[in-house]
């Protein structure tokens, strides 16, 4: 995996007034999940157990945005972890849950302020959240596939100067 | 059939040349005729012209009318309108030589004229745009005549032929004139009508170009809205047409004509202070239709003077040069060289820049 | 209920291999043609609420939606086409006037098409753009007839000019036929690229008075959003008496379009209709328009030029010439295929002139009564591309509008049915679910690269003529030639047949 070319810590942000409720973001981001990565109709057609969407589309219409970790300054989840597998990235600056070291005990959702990690019992029972498509070492899914451009980074240099 | 200018329009490459004498002092037109011919690979023998101003000092009070006749009905046709609008106080045959490669030539005339004064009371007009008027209805309406110039103290002689011949054909050498321009002609297809040589006149200004513009019909049909007739089709007469609206009619100094026909480029104009680039804007707001766009060089001549001037991006060669009271313009350095093989000042004016050379004493070009 | 005798007009065919039953298609269609069986498993559809808009399409993200026409044929007949059956069982069925949007979309034969332009082969050279420069600045507004220059100074200064940069802009569209979002990105696209855009009678809203510089406020029959700020936040003020798609006839703003924000820039009551009046009613001649000129030109100290609009009619250029003369700086003629947000089918198909020949017959007598170079003339209605402002601007033009073209740049598939206000792409809607799916800023930056796009074009195309700045192809009809006209025609665009 070829972290070199995040050299700044990045945040989604989305824009509600263009989001369009479309939740073409939640199916990119199973999809680029899932074992067939990017390949949509693989992975709809052939998993029965597809991975859960680490975004979610919030809508109250006309109100609507899509939903992820934040990747917080001063993440909760990271100190309500028992097991240290939910750290903060010093050099990136994302918050990422390790799964292997994950217990599934659900601490770090209780503790979340924005409800954005969620139970996943898909496979081992573990904690889901955005891991901004580190693995793939491209831009994050929901991001790039927003139609509408709703969803966009912008790096966050507050506390990491480049 | 072929058709002739004015029925259809023809492109043509060409050469030209000019010669002052900024004291007024007379000279032949031997000299001009020397330039021309140097650059005999220019044209093609399908046209060649030649204008002179200070030729006829006797009668510098008189329009001088030279016309071509295709036949002698014409003539009858011409000069009853003629004598109905003017008092006629001289005429006669504009002699010629016999040249071989000559051939084809019309019935040449020069008539010294004044408009007559009822005429003038009648149709409520300046004396310049009454005789404007005469030489656009004969031009346009008698078929088989074509009035060549009609300024005072000057005259056109022009035909089908290389200029050095046409020279020849008019006795160049017996005339003395202070401003001389020369035209060889390159079209690209015409039947060789005499009428359709340049250069091109009205009143006193007279036209030489090199050049084919693309702005023609824009150029055209916005002098058409001042009244002007473009019978020929040619660049060389909406040129002219364009001058004499912008200089005589509008009165505008010859620097802003200049900057109506080729303009500044828009970022150039950026760059000009503010009260400058105020005026060059509505210049080109309120002129962009006499721009003239595509590639010519010009000399325009009339009596105070000449103006030589390139196109904007300079598309067509121009060279000036001066020696002593001499001011020499050409298409080429070795046309000038020909006849003043050592000028004090030989240079390629940018486009857009033009060579301003008025007689001495005379404050601009018009009037 | 009796059973409608229409059929489907299009059939939405989904390729059950590629479906992943995410249900895009369902939540994006506003007409409810996609519907999911949640028992099933399946995305159904239900074709009679197809409009063909392709929303679906795009967004579909494994490409699993095409729409086809429906295959469905009447008895083949040359006088009862489809379109003619079709029409009948829908007025028999409503009892009303048939309603459509956009232009007109029958094949009247459009003759941009039929003219050819000129290039410079050895008597003269082409220019190149990429290492020339090459000018498309265009100023509009009322010229004198001659500058008076003292002293190397203006003796008087000009009258006001809109300077464009590109002699292109964007028509009128209003607030209320078009959405805030895609007024937004007209506004946003034609700041950024010097140009203008065009209120429509919507009024203007509060949020866009910044863009003034670029803004033309419309004044048009049912002076909506009209008062003194109104007039003073654009460059310039055009009275709109008639529209290419629709001459003769008003408007209509059904009350449930009228929103908040619509009634307040509207300044009328919410959810009332706006209704705007066949004529201008203080306009019933050539002196009412004059007073009206000038009571807009005293409301804006003479600092704006002031447009007006008609539509291409039969008796267009003498009409045009009373309009330069009762003191317009500025002509706009719209030819009878520009588009509009609604108007009944009849008149749209049948009622104007081609742009072309109102153009050419327009310049031909402003030149004729010796006022062209006064007034500025702006032509409009179905311009598609960058060939065909070239070919009117050599006809006559000093610059063109374009509303269609633009539509489609933000997203419009030409489905026709702006009148409905279910437009998928959030364009011609009000629904706010809807209005959001126009993001200005994409629809701006869409906006901008087709207007540079075409100025590039154009500039290629200068400079194969051997010409560097537009003004010199303004009126210059020997670029054009004809192919495939009649004599006649040849002569009323003022033109020659190619080869000649």
């Amino acid at each position: 995996m070829d972290k070199s070319n995040i050299t700044a810590p990045k945040r989604i942000y989305a824009k509600e007034d263009v989001c369009i409720g479309c939740r073409l973001c939640e199916i990119h981001c199973i999809a680029a999940h899932s074992k067939y990565r990017h390949d949509l109709i693989k992975t709809f057609k052939k998993l029965s157990k597809r991975p859960l969407p680490r975004i979610v589309v919030e809508e109250d219409v006309p109100l609507s945005f899509g939903l992820q970790c934040r990747h917080c300054d001063d993440p909760e989840c990271v100190k309500a972890c028992i097991t240290g597998a939910m750290q903060k990235d010093p050099k990136t600056g994302l918050v990422i849950n390790d799964t292997e070291r994950c217990i599934g005990c659900w601490t770090c959702i209780l503790a979340c302020p924005y409800g954005v990690i969620r139970r996943d019992y898909t496979n081992k029972k573990v904690a889901s959240k955005c891991d901004f498509c580190l693995e793939s070492g491209l831009e994050p899914a929901c991001v790039k596939n927003c139609p509408n451009e709703a969803l966009y980074i912008k790096n966050t240099i507050k506390y990491y100067d480049l | 059939m072929l058709l002739r200018e004015g029925n259809i329009r023809i492109p043509s490459g060409c050469a030209i040349s000019g010669i002052m004498n900024k004291k007024g002092l007379l000279f032949s037109g031997d000299d001009i005729v020397k330039s021309i011919a140097l650059m005999h690979e220019r044209s093609n023998g399908l046209g060649g012209g030649f204008a002179a101003y200070g030729i006829y000092p006797e009668y510098k009070d008189l329009y001088a009318f030279h016309v071509f006749y295709h036949h002698s009905g014409a003539k009858e046709d011409a000069e009853t309108f003629l004598k109905k609008h003017f008092e006629i106080k001289l005429s006669g045959e504009i002699p010629t030589r016999k040249v071989p490669s000559i051939k084809d030539a019309p019935i040449i005339w020069r008539y010294f004229v004044l408009p007559r004064e009822d005429k003038l009371m009648e149709w409520g007009l300046t004396e310049e745009e009454f005789v404007v008027r005469c030489v656009m209805r004969i031009n346009s309406s008698i078929d088989g005549a074509f009035v060549v110039s009609s300024g005072k103290n000057m005259g056109v002689f022009k035909g089908v032929g290389y200029p050095e011949d046409i020279g020849e054909f008019y006795m160049l050498d017996t005339y003395k004139a202070y401003i001389w321009t020369a035209h060889g002609r390159f079209p690209t297809n015409t039947p060789g009508w005499w009428g359709g040589a340049h250069p091109f006149t009205l009143l006193d200004w007279s036209v030489v170009h090199n050049g084919e513009i693309s702005s023609y019909d824009a150029n055209r049909r916005w002098v058409e809205m001042f009244g002007y007739k473009c019978t020929l089709q040619t660049d060389t007469e909406v040129i002219t047409y364009i001058f004499d609206l912008l200089i005589r009619r509008h009165g505008l100094p010859l620097d802003i004509v200049v900057t109506a026909l080729a303009a500044p480029l828009w970022d150039e104009i950026e760059r000009m202070d503010d009260e400058r680039q105020e005026l060059v804007k509505a210049i080109r707001a309120v002129y962009g239709s006499t721009l003239i766009n595509g590639p010519f060089s010009i000399i325009l001549a009339c009596k105070n003077g000449i103006l030589a001037l390139n196109d904007r991006i300079k598309l067509r060669p121009m060279v000036a040069a001066t020696k002593g009271d001499f001011v020499f313009v050409a298409s080429e350095e070795s046309a000038i060289r020909a006849v003043c093989p050592q000028p004090e000042r030989v240079w390629a004016p940018m486009g857009g820049e033009p060579v301003i050379a008025l007689l001495e004493g005379v404050e601009d070009i018009w009037p | 209920m009796a059973i409608s005798l229409l059929t489907p007009e299009f059939i939405i065919e989904r390729n059950d291999e590629r479906c992943i039953r995410c249900q895009v298609c369902v939540r994006q269609c506003a007409n409810l043609a996609h519907i999911y069986d949640e028992e099933e498993d399946r995305v159904l559809a239900d074709d009679s609420k197809c409009v063909n808009c392709h929303r679906c399409v795009t967004l579909c993200p494994t490409r699993a939606i095409t729409i086809r026409k429906n295959p469905l044929e009447f008895k083949e007949n040359a006088n009862w086409t489809a379109s003619a059956i079709r029409e009948i069982y829908k007025q028999a069925e409503t009892g009303g006037i048939l309603l459509t949007g956009m232009g007109n979309d029958k094949p009247y034969p459009v003759y941009w098409d039929r003219m050819l332009i000129n290039a410079s082969q050895v008597t003269n050279p082409s220019i190149d753009p990429l290492r020339e420069p090459m000018e498309l600045k265009t100023f509009l507004g009322r010229k004198p007839e001659m500058l008076k220059v003292e002293n190397g100074k203006l003796k008087e200064k000009l009258p006001p000019q809109l300077e464009l940069e590109v002699p292109i802009m964007f028509s009128a569209m209003s607030f209320g036929s078009i959405s805030f979002n895609a007024c937004q990105a007209l506004a946003m696209a034609a700041s950024e690229l010097g140009i203008m855009y065009n209120t429509g009678e919507g009024g203007l809203h509060k949020d866009l008075r910044k863009y003034g510089k670029n803004t033309i406020v419309q004044v048009a029959s049912g002076r909506f959003g009209v008062d003194p700020e109104y007039l003073n936040a654009g460059a310039a003020i055009e009275i709109k008496i008639g529209q290419g798609a629709k001459p003769g006839i008003g408007g209509h703003l059904p009350g449930e379009k009228v929103t908040a924000q619509i009634s307040q820039t509207r300044m009328i009551p919410l959810g009332s209709d706006a209704i705007s009046p066949a004529p201008h009613h203080d306009i019933y001649s050539i002196e009412d328009l004059r007073q009206l000129i000038f009571s807009l030109k005293e409301a804006t100290d003479y600092q704006k030029p002031v447009a007006v609009k008609i539509a291409a009619v039969h008796n267009v250029a003498a009409i045009c010439s009373g309009i330069a003369r009762a003191g317009a700086d500025i002509i706009v003629i719209d030819g009878f295929r520009g588009g509009t947000g609604a108007a009944p089918l009849r008149i749209r198909d049948n009622v104007g002139i081609p742009i072309e020949f109102a153009l050419a017959a327009v310049d031909t007598r402003l030149r004729q009564e010796g006022i062209r170079s006064q007034v500025s003339l702006v032509c409009a209605g179905g311009i598609r591309n960058s060939a065909d402002v070239i070919k009117a601007i050599a006809l006559g033009a000093d610059a063109v509008y374009i509303g269609q073209a633009a539509l489609i740049a933000m997203g419009c598939h030409m489905c026709q049915k702006c009148y409905t206000g279910k437009c998928n792409w959030g364009i011609a809607t009000q629904d706010p679910n809807l209005v959001k799916r126009l993001n200005p800023e994409i629809g701006a930056r869409r906006l901008v690269n087709l207007i540079k796009a075409w100025a590039h074009e154009m500039k290629e195309m200068l400079g194969g003529m051997g010409i560097n700045a537009i003004e010199s192809l303004r009126g210059n009809r020997f670029m054009l030639r004809g192919i495939g006209l009649t004599s006649r025609e040849l002569d009323i665009l003022g033109i020659k047949a190619a080869g000649e």
